[in-house]
């Protein structure tokens, strides 16, 4: 299942500067892996320790934030959108 | 506490009044009934700078009777790119001083409140409380809890917004359906998402984002259209794009969940893992 992933300005020094990019899987920690094997370094950004998704960063599959669906085990269809969306505080 | 007193605003709008504020009086969605709202509606901005600016001259400009500002920083010439309250000859003033000026010269009919000093656990209940509504300006994230965590206490809506160099975020918050803890748990560890100070952020980017809150706060006052309540907008400047997420009310909040284990407001310094440059810029 390839999925079309929206990454914030503060991750784009891992994805060469890009905005969108394509990853695959069938549920969310899959499309984090195949995130991280194209751009490495990335899951240590979305996953803290415990392999959770950091309290600091969203995760949303069709802009509903995934810890109101299945977390990490929420599944992907075809035509979904998955954007990542970290804490900022400038002001 | 600087304190800049204007009369008391009467119940019925004077010719003055009428003349300068005609152009959205003639709009039945505010009328004269909203406009006597915006005169005695109280707006606590936090932060008198990027997101603070834009915010605090519109509504001024609009008439919201008063206007409170909390900063304790002084303005710097790096501030002028984006702090639009302030201008050349400003630098080394307070920012206090400086915003109360510039929105009394766009309008004299604001009451504007000025706390020259970092607002804090001691002194966040008798700021906030003596305002309607808070509009968040704050450059970091111990502030952003603190201001969160008063609101949700006090039962206040928080106009929030935060900017990162081409990209800003802006959502409300209404007592009740969820804050800024439900949609992000915890801050980040220090140094982990560099400031506007480290990462440099476009000068019209605030000023987009603190318009936004400008609107919402206006629209909470004349309780009209759809506020981004349960909803947090997301503004990418470089491919001109505005999406949206959904924002939902977590029952397991430690706050403003089910069973709350916050209920008084904590040392924010310690729960984002250490001192932090708090200048509210």
């Amino acid at each position: 299942m390839s999925i079309e992933v929206r990454v914030p300005t503060v991750l784009r020094k891992h994805t060469a500067g890009a905005r969108l990019v394509q990853a695959d899987g069938a549920n969310v920690a899959a499309v984090i892996d195949s995130l991280e094997h194209q751009y490495p370094g990335l899951r240590d950004e979305l996953l803290a320790e415990d392999g959770q998704v950091r309290q600091f960063v969203n995760i949303y599959v069709n802009d509903e934030d995934i810890r109101y669906l299945d977390r990490l085990q929420t599944r992907i269809a075809d035509g979904d959108s998955l954007a990542i969306l970290p804490a900022v505080a400038g002001g | 506490m600087a304190v800049e007193t204007n009369a008391a605003q009467p119940n019925t709008l004077t010719f003055d009044q009428i003349r300068r504020y005609q152009r959205q009086i003639i709009m039945p969605e505010v009328g004269s009934i909203g406009q006597r709202k915006l005169l005695n509606a109280k707006v606590l901005l936090i932060g008198a700078g990027g997101l603070g600016s834009p915010a605090a001259l519109y509504l001024a400009a609009a008439g919201v009777g008063t206007v409170g500002i909390v900063d304790f920083d002084v303005v710097d010439e790096s501030n002028l790119h984006r702090q639009i309250l302030h201008g050349q000859s400003d630098v080394g003033r307070t920012k206090v001083d400086s915003a109360a000026d510039t929105l009394r010269e766009i309008n004299p009919d604001v009451q504007v409140i000025g706390f020259n000093e970092p607002i804090s656990s001691e002194n966040a209940f008798e700021i906030i409380g003596q305002f309607d509504i808070v509009v968040n300006g704050s450059d970091n994230f111990p502030t952003r809890y603190l201001v969160n965590d008063t609101c949700v206490l006090l039962k206040k809506p928080l106009v929030d917004g935060s900017i990162f160099r081409f990209e800003g975020q802006a959502t409300v918050y209404v007592p009740g359906s969820g804050c800024y803890r439900c949609v992000f748990p915890s801050p980040p560890p220090p140094g982990a998402v560099p400031s506007c100070a480290e990462a440099g952020v476009l000068g019209v980017l605030p000023g987009i984002i603190g318009s936004i809150q400008a609107v919402e706060t206006m629209k909470l006052i004349l309780n009209q259209g759809e506020s981004l309540q349960n909803r947090l907008l997301i503004f990418d400047s470089l491919p001109m794009e505005f999406r949206e997420v959904r924002v939902r009310r977590d029952p397991n909040c430690p706050i403003c969940g089910d069973e709350p284990t916050i209920t008084e407001l904590i040392d924010y310094e310690a729960f984002c893992g250490g001192p932090e440059a708090s200048a509210l810029s």
